[in-house]
């Protein structure tokens, strides 16, 4: 009953099968393509060099992972930005 | 005509593969089926043990394909079927006792005889594996509400399509409907939608496999048992029957009786 009642009162809260399913998601995207976790690194710090020679970003707030929908994958970056450089 | 073959596969152990090879072939044999069920799992010897077949073996699968004797002498004919054959995996031996070529001819043969074979793949994706899927027509993916065991069946059935099986099935097993409801287990459509393949049933975790695999009777043949119920579904839905899946919503008159002790 009270378990129930957990149910009822706290459906905003993070259920544990939500974490399960996007840990499932993202470990599936990587095992089908083949990339590893490695790789996406290797290819975040590359990024790095390249977009810090133009703006200023925030590289501990840099995300980049890859993302599935539907059928299609797509690279995801969220590169928050200090400021442009002065050149 | 020539039956049909089934290889039932997981990529990870422990899910359920012997469990549900034993019960769908105890199910079919109640249906009046011929059905062969192999072994494929030299070395880690189960299935024996699941369908109380243990003290029966004399001839295995090496020596079949070692010409040491005929396939017939090493068929094991269930204790309650007669319909039902055991076609048992050496103990001594590993995997590299049987190739695959060895696997196909062997099938070959035995489904001239049988309306079904039904293939134990060992867990894993090596020789093992292959030789289980070597001479199949159908596929069945097991797995569990789990990361890990959702992630290995996804590999797995990348494998099968490699290997010309496109369309495998899927069984959830070990399925606890209060911890969905809770939020604490992966919902099976999630699960299916990562998956996507056909469901072919959902078997609900249940003490009584336990007391099945004590006993060595199939829990296929034990009434009023929730998993037992869902193997016998999955049996029909193989032979054809349009069975809807075990509905996951318990209704408020069960949950009631439940409550006051009448369940």
């Amino acid at each position: 009953m009270i378990d129930l009642m957990k149910g009822m009162f706290n459906k905003d809260e993070l259920q544990s099968k939500d974490l399960a399913k996007e840990r499932l998601r993202l470990v599936l995207v990587h095992d089908r393509m083949g990339v590893s976790p490695e790789v996406i690194e290797d290819m975040k710090e590359e990024l790095i060099q390249v977009i810090s020679k133009y703006l200023e970003i925030d590289k501990d707030g840099l995300e980049m992972e890859l993302d599935r929908q539907e059928n299609s994958v797509a690279l995801v970056a969220n590169i928050p930005v200090k400021q442009l450089k002065k050149r | 005509m020539d039956g049909k073959v089934y290889v039932v596969t997981s990529g990870k152990g422990g899910v359920g593969k012997t469990t549900t090879v034993a019960n769908l072939g105890t199910g079919l044999a109640k249906l009046g089926k011929k059905v062969a069920l192999i072994d494929a799992d030299i070395g880690l010897r189960n299935l024996d043990v699941v369908l109380g077949l243990e003290n029966r073996i004399v001839y295995d699968i090496v020596d079949v394909v070692e010409k040491k004797c005929r396939q017939e002498q090493a068929l094991i004919k269930d204790k309650r079927y007669s319909s039902l054959c055991l076609l048992p995996a050496a103990q001594t031996r590993d995997k590299t006792a049987v190739s695959p070529k060895q696997m196909g001819e062997l099938i070959t043969q035995l489904k001239k005889d049988f309306d079904y074979v039904i293939i134990d793949s060992p867990a894993g994706i090596e020789q093992g594996f292959k030789n289980a899927i070597e001479g199949a027509d159908e596929a069945i993916v097991v797995t569990t509400p789990e990361v890990a065991a959702v992630r290995d069946a996804d590999r797995i059935i990348g494998m099968l399509e490699a290997e010309g099986l496109s369309n495998p099935e899927l069984i959830i097993n070990r399925v606890r409907v209060d911890m969905m409801r809770r939020g604490d287990m992966m919902n099976i459509e999630d699960m299916v939608e990562i998956l996507a393949i056909q469901l072919l049933g959902i078997v609900p975790e249940d003490e009584n496999i336990v007391v099945s695999t004590n006993t060595g009777e199939p829990i296929v043949l034990t009434e009023d048992a929730q998993a037992g119920e869902a193997f016998w579904n999955i049996t029909r839905r193989l032979e054809g029957e349009d069975i809807p899946l075990i509905s996951l919503e318990e209704g408020v008159v069960d949950r009631l009786k439940r409550f006051v002790g009448l369940k």
